[in-house]
């Protein structure tokens, strides 16, 4: 699965996208669990969301494999 | 169409937003205009990166304008984004609201940029002569 790093997340992935291979309908939660298990710098920023075709997406949604996913690290446009 | 979004690698031109908003039956406009601010927390600031995710930020700024005309009797909306690097001065978002009447123009801009802030994925680096840093990124 093909995840979109922005902000932050860009300086801790070392990479505006990562290939992450995760079980079939993974949810938004265990995908937060693996990726801080692989860049535990991921819990020491403020908060972070996932984004799953272009919304926020609450830890219990499920991703399928065809979805765009990105973390959204805390927002400062403006 | 009543809304006006864009997100841009070049200079915004304030005077675009409000001519584009003003319509006969407006009574007043309002409009936000950010600037790049040449210090933070007592750092002097050189320069700001911004950096938007294009698509899901476009759908969010829409979907604050149109939250924008739900809630207030408005007339158009025009909000514009700037991406890249900005230097003091530049101008990184404009929003001008019309109205037939101030108060919905004024509380409705307030709002926009307001949530603007909390909800758009768009990200500021600022650079300072020793380094840099992406906002409200730590605690």
């Amino acid at each position: 699965m093909e995840i979109l790093a922005f902000g932050i997340v860009k300086d801790i992935f070392l990479a505006t996208s990562i290939d992450l291979i995760v079980d079939e309908d993974i949810t938004v939660g265990a995908l937060k669990q693996k990726l801080e298990g692989r860049y535990p710098q991921l819990r020491g920023i403020s908060s972070y969301m996932v984004a799953v075709n272009d919304e926020y997406a609450s830890d219990d949604s499920i991703i399928k494999d065809s979805d765009e996913v990105a973390i959204i690290p805390p927002v400062s446009g403006g | 169409m009543n809304i006006d979004i864009k997100i841009l690698k070049e200079p915004l031109d304030i005077n675009v937003c409000i001519n584009w908003v003003m319509t006969p039956q407006s009574g007043g406009i309002d409009v936000f205009v950010g600037t790049v601010r040449n210090h933070t927390k007592g750092k002097k600031v050189l320069r700001l990166e911004f950096e938007a995710y294009e698509r899901m930020a476009m759908k969010e700024m829409d979907k604050i304008a149109r939250e924008m005309l739900q809630r207030w009797p408005l007339h158009k909306i025009a909000m514009h984004h700037r991406v890249g690097i900005l230097d003091v001065g530049e101008v990184p978002v404009v929003i001008a609201v019309s109205a037939a009447h101030r108060d919905a123009a004024f509380d409705a801009c307030r709002y926009a940029i307001d949530t603007l802030k909390q909800t758009v994925p768009i990200w500021k680096k600022e650079i300072f002569e020793d380094g840099e840093v992406w906002v409200a990124a730590h605690p």
